[in-house]
């Protein structure tokens, strides 16, 4: 059970955005992706589920489980997402539908992957939203995403993503859009889901200090490029590279303390 | 130290709508009671969550709006915001704001000359304005060439250049800024953040600094103010706001920031 990227190259439109990534998460793994905006990490995310916007082109390898999934139909890999990979986006207010409810919308990829009927899709919707903590979760599920606050509404993307236990979690930013103390629960509460189920995750972020909370490894990337992989603590430590040793710097100069229990 | 701006009970309530013709007309508060002094030369922080009244107590404090109850003073000088925009000059020309997203801040059909300049002309300050202007750009770190090129052709961090430029053109004794680096990449953050310490330093500017971003505040302000459901539930002095929190949601809000934990 595993992802390995292997020289994956993106064009879009014409210009090289990711060149030459490659980086593995193997079973049960925490892997972040690091980079500031344009730096290809995001789009790097997009490719492993086969959701690149129109324009954008792939090319390398993306394997899953041995499988390579590059080239591969997109009805294939929409059976894989959600099923065995699932996906957080940053701005829950825009990933989900505004005129579905929540209860609907978390119960909609267990009717799709597990062929559940109606009613227990129903019913497993507000299990779900048990999980990721939502109050009154039988109330809850009824409700439309407007009513909800920004941290409640990433409690959903999460039970979304997570409905039919995936394999592998990609959050790309999730805490990004939030207040800081909605930021602390959610963080929290991945960590949690991640180690009751032993699924893997891949953490997209730009900020090192959401890093160091959640994953155990680190991928830099700048431009397209890697600049360097390693366990996160090293690249606190004794970052090598100087791309790892400027975002390290600055995001030092901005911290208000570093290390030590909180 | 005297005091530059001083707000005395200041609270702004919007009227919800009603779902009813008979029903009586509720509000919502948006901020209740608020005291702040800020003194001459001074730089103070506000901090707090989305909601929590921050950008509508500068926005009283800049007579952008007009509070329900409470009063504003600018050097003395009280501040009507129902006033009209010409009687309004004298508090325009002493304070500059800078906003959070560079891209929607800058007028896209108009050049960065025009864009820069335009306080100028619009307070009718005389003098060589197009000198001004170089020069500021100049000082932000870019090129005086670049008044001809419009905003779509600059990167977040050289618009936020270009923000700022405009917003201290006309030499303002008073510089605001709403979140004006949370927009930004680190590495960029940390250069925008070295002019507003440049200015502080240079120019004796006195700053108020709207940001959710503690370790910004703690970097460039002497004094701090924190805010939650419209009230300031704490003000004082930075260090001995962060150091040794009095009110719980203070503490909450602080233990709730990420550290870099290797």
């Amino acid at each position: 059970m595993s992802l390995v990227v292997r020289d994956l190259v993106i064009d879009l439109d014409g210009r090289r955005v990711v060149d030459g990534v490659s980086f593995a998460v193997p079973d049960g793994a925490r892997v972040g992706l690091i980079g500031e905006s344009g730096s290809g990490k995001s789009l790097t995310a997009l490719a492993v589920l086969g959701l690149l916007p129109q324009g954008a082109e792939a090319s390398g390898s993306i394997t899953w489980n041995g499988r390579e999934l590059i080239g591969r139909p997109d009805r294939e890999l929409a059976r894989l997402r959600g099923d065995e990979i699932g996906i957080i986006f940053q701005e829950p207010r825009t990933a989900l539908n505004p005129i579905r409810t929540v209860g609907r919308q978390i119960a909609e990829s267990v009717r799709i992957h597990e062929g559940l009927g109606r009613r227990a899709a129903a019913a497993r919707a507000v299990a779900e939203a048990r999980r990721v903590f939502l109050p009154d979760p039988q109330r809850i599920v009824k409700r439309y995403p407007h009513e909800l606050s920004g941290g409640q509404r990433q409690r959903v993307g999460i039970a979304i993503a997570l409905a039919c236990g995936p394999q592998l979690l990609i959050a790309d930013e999730p805490t990004t859009a939030l207040d800081v103390t909605i930021q602390a629960e959610i963080l929290e509460l991945l960590r949690g889901l991640v180690e009751e189920s032993g699924m893997s995750l891949v953490f997209i972020t730009h900020d090192l200090a959401v890093l160091s909370q959640i994953a155990t490894d680190g991928v830099v990337l700048a431009q397209g490029r890697v600049v360097e992989s390693a366990p996160v603590r090293d690249l606190l430590t004794q970052p090598r590279s100087t791309i790892t040793q400027a975002l390290l710097r600055d995001a030092k100069s901005t911290l208000w303390r570093t290390g030590g229990p909180s | 130290m005297t005091a530059l701006i001083q707000a005395t009970g200041l609270t702004r309530r919007h009227p919800l709508p009603k779902e009813s013709l008979f029903e009586r007309q509720r509000f919502a508060t948006a901020l209740e009671d608020a005291d702040l002094t800020v003194g001459d030369g001074e730089a103070v922080g506000l901090i707090g969550e989305s909601g929590s009244g921050k950008t509508t107590l500068v926005r009283l404090l800049l007579a952008l709006d007009s509070p329900t109850s409470g009063s504003v003073s600018f050097d003395g000088r009280p501040v009507d915001a129902r006033a009209s925009a010409r009687s309004l000059h004298w508090l325009r020309r002493a304070t500059g704001i800078v906003f959070q997203d560079p891209y929607a801040s800058l007028d896209p059909r108009m050049n960065i000359g025009r864009i820069v300049g335009e306080p100028l002309w619009a307070l009718g300050i005389d003098g060589d304005r197009r000198a001004r202007v170089r020069e500021v750009l100049e000082w932000v770190g870019l090129e005086a060439e670049m008044t001809d090129r419009y905003p779509h052709e600059f990167s977040g961090g050289q618009r936020q250049r270009i923000a700022l430029a405009r917003a201290i053109v006309h030499r303002p004794r008073v510089l605001v800024g709403d979140e004006p680096l949370s927009a930004l990449d680190v590495t960029v953050r940390a250069q925008i953040l070295d002019l507003l310490r440049a200015l502080r330093r240079d120019e004796g500017m006195t700053l108020v600094l709207v940001s959710h971003d503690i370790g910004v505040v703690r970097n460039l302000c002497d004094a701090v103010a924190v805010m939650k459901d419209g009230r300031i539930v704490e003000s004082g002095a930075t260090d001995r706001v962060l150091e040794h929190p009095e009110h719980d949601y203070t503490r909450h809000l602080l233990a709730s920031i990420p550290v870099i934990d290797p």
